[in-house]
């Protein structure tokens, strides 16, 4: 959206599906890593609330990352109120008793912080970025806004308007984005993960002040939540500061474990297809039911993140190779798959066909790439090549304390711990080609997925009579 | 969690402000941000901040002449030549020069914008020699191989596909073709179908040979060396170019067709505006009181009065932003939204309305000293990372504001008063806009054919 937009060609980094995956890229970040030497002095520790602080020091200039995360996301949401975790992380800047409306981002936007919120299936998250000298202050009007909320319809309505339009832009308005909608739906059969983090348009329509308040006052109290510091400060800093602000705020309600309804194993193929006239280039998509690192035994998840490495990250990826350089017949083609989740997850692969080539057969191109690396598995060089890269994310990692900050907060509302974030690389490491072998074999059986068809227009005999406008 | 789109409160839009704003530093002088002047034996200068604690090397560079030097008839040369330089240089084909990067984790990128032609290399310590071997074969040694040319072209291709629909890249086309007709901005960066099918290898190559050159390339680098290493470093990746860049001069510009609104249909939910007038220079006297201006009025924070009065109030928009847009051969200020299409030509009086006020009445007394107070505070987060210290210290060379202006930047903006502040409103904000919208037709909008 910015005028002076630039392509960016990192030379991992594929392009064609730029909106979907840049999400998607975000949120792979989650996985649990970090540098094995010399890495952070990361420390925590759980106040007598049951708020839990961690502290990833980074003395190289004097600014600090601060992040509180909910253990709170789409996928906690009741029946019918879809939206509502990211619609109530919207109204969290409505201000409080304490701190009306607008006091907390006046005050930010006059020392020069930066702030931010986001939210996704398992946690809700905020954020602000300052010079070192005004943690307290930060920490003082996030621990007054976790029970201090006031909201009212003068304030409500209008920010309602204001998530529809975010909706428009990130879903309406994008093809790629319906069709990912129906994927997701179409692959969880029973999970609340079926659901758009968003919500569904005509429930976040439906929305109220009372839906906000009473998801806020049951999912947000210091016993549900992980305070991440990362700059520059230590433990000794951070642990009165933390004891005096968030220390001060009483639990109010006892969320509960968070058991969500599970799938059942998955058995049939299921195929999706989405035609808009403004569909320049067709696409495919497909996602496998997958185990996350939660969910999955030891050594597994860490064999799906190789496997999608060696599968789909970058131009010496199979897909990649086979695709586009060997056989030309798709412009581009990758894979992902994120386990930083509480529930199962997604492993996906994805093709962009050259205009020639039509979707079932970049869809059988594909098939047999996975069906080789299913029989075959993958040779030592693309095992070592991939956990390379991997280990030396974490050491990347490193260069930036928003990310790490990004990283430990994701492991801890989904379920991992600070000791399983350190001792990733070395998981890796561990992983045989053996192992990714069996993932493949295990986990991409096409009775696992759904495949998503994006086209121009729909197959013959198949238009809606009533084509219906989206919004 | 992997399942769904991550949904941020609002979107933050890095890429233009970076250019305008780019120039703050810590206020706490710290030897890790100490910079230094390097200068290699042949004559290349560099600029090094030595960074111990962090096992990497951050190096970025910038040639001038970025897709302004792109061919009349082939608007997309800079930015296929940036989408092939890590497809086989020298004697290593496209498939080992990626196992090579892979093989040590190296990160290489490259890009083109309007006008310069860019490079960032991201590697771990241990493997710095063959990050830069690999660099400066690909700057020296470009292969072009048929085989890689047509694969990225069928990528390039299919992007160009892509966003032939999307109404953000339609609003912004437009708005460019129009503001700068028969001006090398007036092309697309990144090419059109036509074009793009037709670029030649030895159209790359001779984009190669025109640009990269010494006398037109800035460099920075960050990481765990002195000096020494540094000048080595940059001496072995750029030593072996050309002194001097055949840079196409490009004329200074100014944006045509202000006062026009333009609407272009296409059926989708959410309408996209885009709006931009004339800017201020970088080097203009006035470009920092500009800066705090454009601050007030959009800039990035959730308190200017766009974000107030478009989004807060009256739940138009999710995004709203303004930016100066300081281009090498033309100033320009930019804006742009998203709302849904029976309140596009709401949403277009309000933000019109607010450029208005501010242009007539300037800021208040407070918005100016939270202003200051904002861009003075925020410097410090442009330079927590060894890769962003990298890329501003590129940004600081290109503009030419001097290895000291670190230091003398927040004095700047402290020197700017209120009355600045009003004068410099009225001169960036009262000279007419050109308008660009995307999206279903509304009553009171002139379509393309006959806006006027």
């Amino acid at each position: 959206m910015t005028p002076t937009l630039e392509v960016r060609f990192l030379s991992r980094a594929l392009r064609i599906f730029a909106v979907t995956l840049a999400a998607l890229a975000v949120m792979t970040n989650g996985k649990p890593a970090q540098a094995e030497t010399s890495g952070p002095n990361v420390s925590h520790f759980t106040l007598a609330n049951g708020l839990e602080v961690v502290v990833v020091p980074d003395h190289r200039v004097p600014v600090v990352t601060h992040m509180i995360w909910y253990k709170i996301g789409s996928a906690d949401e009741p029946p019918g109120k879809s939206g509502i975790a990211h619609f109530l992380e919207h109204l969290m800047f409505k201000g409080t008793a304490k701190n009306p409306a607008g006091r907390f981002s006046q005050t930010l936007a006059t020392i020069g912080g930066q702030e931010n919120a986001f939210t996704s299936t398992d946690y809700t998250a905020f954020f602000q970025r300052v010079a070192r000298e005004h943690l307290p202050m930060v920490m003082a009007f996030e621990a007054d806004r976790m029970t201090g909320l006031v909201l009212s319809d003068a304030n409500v309505l209008p920010e309602r308007d204001v998530v529809l339009e975010e909706y428009n832009m990130r879903v309406a308005n994008s093809p790629e984005a319906r069709l990912g909608e129906q994927m997701t739906s179409a692959l969880y059969l029973n999970h609340p993960y079926a659901k758009p983090v968003i919500g569904w348009r005509h429930e976040i329509e439906k929305l109220t002040s009372e839906d906000a308040l009473a998801f806020y006052r049951r999912f947000y109290t210091p016993n549900n939540a992980v305070v991440v510091i990362a700059g520059d400060v230590t433990l000794e800093d951070v642990k009165p500061l933390a004891e005096k602000t968030y220390g001060a705020v009483k639990r109010r309600s006892e969320p509960g474990l968070r058991v969500r309804p599970q799938e059942p194993e998955p058995t049939a193929i299921r195929q999706v297809t989405l035609a808009d006239p403004r569909v320049g280039q067709p696409s495919l998509q497909r996602s496998y039911l997958a185990p996350c690192y939660q969910t999955a035994k030891p050594g597994e998840a860490e064999a799906l993140d190789v496997l999608a490495s060696v599968l789909g990250s970058g131009s010496t990826s199979r897909l990649y190779r086979i695709l586009v350089a060997e056989q030309g017949v798709a412009t581009n083609a990758g894979a992902y798959y994120s386990g930083a989740s509480l529930d199962p997850t997604r492993f996906g692969v994805f093709a962009s066909p050259q205009p020639n080539v039509s979707l079932p057969q970049i869809e059988a191109a594909l098939d047999a790439v996975l069906t080789e690396i299913a029989d075959k598995g993958i040779t030592p060089e693309e095992l070592t090549r991939a956990k390379t890269r991997m280990v030396a994310d974490a050491v990347y990692a490193q260069d930036n304390q928003a990310t790490l900050a990004r990283w430990y907060g994701t492991a801890l509302t989904t379920g991992s711990t600070v000791e399983s974030v350190l001792g990733w690389p070395d998981r890796i490491r561990a992983v045989s080609a053996d192992a990714v072998r069996d993932a493949a074999r295990t986990w991409l059986q096409k009775q696992r997925s759904v495949t998503g068809y994006l086209v121009k227009d729909w197959p013959k005999n198949e238009a809606p009579k009533n084509p219906e406008k989206h919004s | 969690m992997t399942v769904g789109l991550l949904v941020l409160r609002r979107l933050l839009f890095p890429g233009t402000m970076a250019l305008a704003v780019a120039l703050a530093f810590v206020t706490t002088s710290r030897a890790s941000t100490a910079v230094e002047r390097v200068v290699t034996p042949s004559g290349i200068e560099a600029w090094l901040v030595r960074e111990p604690s962090v096992p990497l090397i951050a190096l970025d560079f910038a040639f001038r002449g970025g897709a302004n030097q792109d061919p009349q008839d082939r608007p997309g040369v800079a930015t296929m030549t940036a989408a092939l330089l890590d497809e086989g240089a020298g004697d290593v084909d496209a498939k080992t020069y990626h196992e090579r990067l892979e093989n040590k984790a190296i990160e290489l990128g490259f890009e083109a914008d309007r006008d310069h032609f860019s490079g960032s290399v991201r590697t771990l310590v241990e493997n710095t020699d063959e990050a830069f071997d690999l660099l400066k074969l690909a700057l020296t040694a470009p292969r072009f191989d048929s085989e890689a040319v047509e694969r990225i072209r069928g990528q390039l291709l299919s992007n160009l596909r892509h966003q032939a629909t999307s109404p953000n890249e339609i609003a912004n086309r437009e708005w460019w073709a129009t503001a700068f007709a028969g001006h090398p901005y007036g092309r697309p960066v990144a090419g059109t179908v036509e074009s793009v099918s037709a670029i030649s290898a030895d159209e790359l190559r001779a984009y190669t040979r025109r640009v990269f050159a010494r006398d037109m390339l800035k460099v920075a680098i960050v990481g765990n060396i002195d000096a020494a290493r540094a000048s080595e470093i940059v001496e072995r990746v750029f030593a072996g170019l050309p002194a001097h860049a055949e840079l196409a001069p490009v004329a200074a510009a100014a944006p045509q067709g202000l006062g026009r609104r333009i609407a272009i249909n296409l059926d989708v939910p959410q309408s996209v505006v885009v709006i931009g007038g004339a800017g201020i220079p970088r080097k203009d006297p006035d470009f920092i009181a500009a800066f705090i201006v454009n601050h007030i009025l959009g800039g990035g924070s959730f308190s200017s009065r766009l974000y107030r009065e478009v989004r807060e109030t009256r739940g138009l928009a999710y995004s709203v932003y303004s930016s100066l847009v300081p281009l090498s051969h033309a100033a320009l200020f930019m804006g742009g939204t998203a709302t849904r299409a029976d309140r596009a030509n709401q949403t277009l009086d309000v933000l019109e309305k607010e450029i208005r006020r501010l242009a007539e009445t300037g800021p208040t007394e407070e918005e100016l000293t939270k202003a200051k107070s904002f861009l003075k505070g925020s410097f410090g987060l442009r330079f927590d990372t060894s890769t962003k210290i990298a890329a501003q210290l590129v940004q600081i060379q290109l503009d030419d504001l001097g290895i000291d202006y670190i230091d003398r930047r927040n004095g700047l903006i402290e020197a700017v008063s209120l009355g600045d502040v009003r004068r410099v409103a009225k001169r960036l904000l009262d000279g007419g806009l050109l308008v660009t919208v995307v999206g279903r037709p509304q009553q009171g909008l002139a379509s393309k054919s006959d806006g006027g």
